[in-house]
């Protein structure tokens, strides 16, 4: 097994998880109803959870740092989660489209690492997908209603959506290690996955009527897995680890 | 009018206070019932409002299963739960002096367990 292969695939898919979880954090409180405000609340929790088991493969499996460290102590340049993670939360219809777009990649993603031949992931994967499977169906039923809803709740979403397209393709930006990953047995590659994720979404978008934008190959926000992030991801990682970063050896 | 809370600032309360505004019109309440294991009673924990049966379970599952363990839930829009009027209350308020309804009550229980408590005694 290529073991840098198989950190980089971690290291993505955590600072992901960590990112989108404390975006979705953002409408704690200000969430659009109070059912709907503990609901995003709660998945934003699990979120960071699964950040929390993937650094800790990381850590435990794999010789990096405490899962603490791998979170909050790491430079712009070296977090690799995609642009799309990145973006603030905008209006509700933008946030409820990105959790559309990104989980239905995330349940595919631990779907297809339920088979990994590394078998820390192959455990988690089975352990929660039960909990996308959630955030999936929520996102759905979400999509689903507001689309049939008002004429400006339909107007919102198509906006929402045409904002999220090429955001949403930079998911599945390929590493320089895919190849071994998917030689190793380790995760079926990018490719495949976005293969899978296009033949999910694209019904769904089109029961709701809406429509999926054409794709621009310029326009698919690339580069996060490299590190190169958009102008959004500094001032996050400022202030979510403004107070860790004061005294990192301060015990919580 | 403005406040803190955005939620509050968007409600426009001006226009509702004047009646141009009519709000959450599109939501309904939806009666909550948890089952936390297969084959046992579902039990009513509460209320959510949703604008849909499929999006009241949504909610119904971070509101009323966030802890401990749940096999189920069910919501049933609370219009379609069929009640007696307050005004009937008085059908039932002769029912708890009917003690003779509970097997507790009954004479025989007091030899029962005299007879237990001797039996008891003897072993």
């Amino acid at each position: 097994m290529n073991i840098n292969a198989t950190k980089d695939l971690l290291f993505k898919m955590a600072d992901d998880a960590l990112i989108i979880g404390h975006r979705n954090s953002e409408w704690t409180g200000i969430g659009p109803m109070l059912e709907e405000d503990l609901a995003f609340s709660s998945m934003a929790q699990d979120k960071i959870g699964h950040a929390l088991a993937l650094y800790k493969i990381l850590n435990e499996v794999l010789g990096e740092a405490d899962p603490d460290k791998l979170g909050f102590m790491r430079e712009e340049k070296d977090m690799k989660c995609c642009h799309f993670v990145e973006y603030p939360i905008g209006e509700y219809d933008f946030s409820i489209i990105r959790q559309f777009l990104f989980d239905h990649a995330e349940l595919i993603r631990y779907e297809m690492l339920a088979e990994s031949g590394f078998q820390p992931l192959a455990q988690l994967a089975k352990k929660v997908k039960g909990e996308i499977k959630y955030h999936v169906m929520h996102a759905d039923t979400f999509v689903k209603q507001l689309a049939a809803g008002s004429e400006e709740a339909h107007a919102r979403l198509q906006n929402a959506l045409n904002n999220c397209w090429h955001l949403a393709l930079g998911i599945f930006e390929k590493s320089e290690l895919e190849s071994d990953l998917i030689k190793d047995g380790t995760f079926a590659g990018e490719e495949e996955l976005q293969a899978r994720w296009l033949a999910k979404v694209t019904p769904l978008l089109e029961a709701a009527n809406l429509k999926i934008p054409a794709t621009n190959n310029d326009k698919i926000a690339l580069g996060g897995r490299r590190g190169y992030h958009s102008e959004y991801l500094k001032p996050l990682l400022d202030e979510m680890c403004e107070v860790v970063r004061t005294d990192p050896a301060a015990e919580w | 009018m403005s406040s803190l809370d955005p939620r509050v600032n968007r409600l426009d309360l001006k226009r509702v206070l004047e009646g141009e505004v009519q709000t959450n019109s599109h939501l309904v309440t939806y009666e909550v019932f948890h089952q936390d294991k297969r084959g046992k009673q579902a039990i009513h924990v509460g209320i959510v409002h949703a604008p849909s049966p499929e999006l009241a379970l949504v909610f119904a599952k971070e509101q009323y299963s966030r802890r401990g363990k749940t096999a189920n839930l069910w919501v049933v829009k609370t219009s379609d739960v069929y009640t007696f009027s307050p005004a009937d209350d008085d059908m039932f308020e002769t029912t708890p002096e009917k003690v003779f309804r509970d097997p507790a009550a009954y004479k025989v229980r007091d030899r029962i367990e005299a007879y237990q408590l001797k039996n008891k005694a003897t072993n």
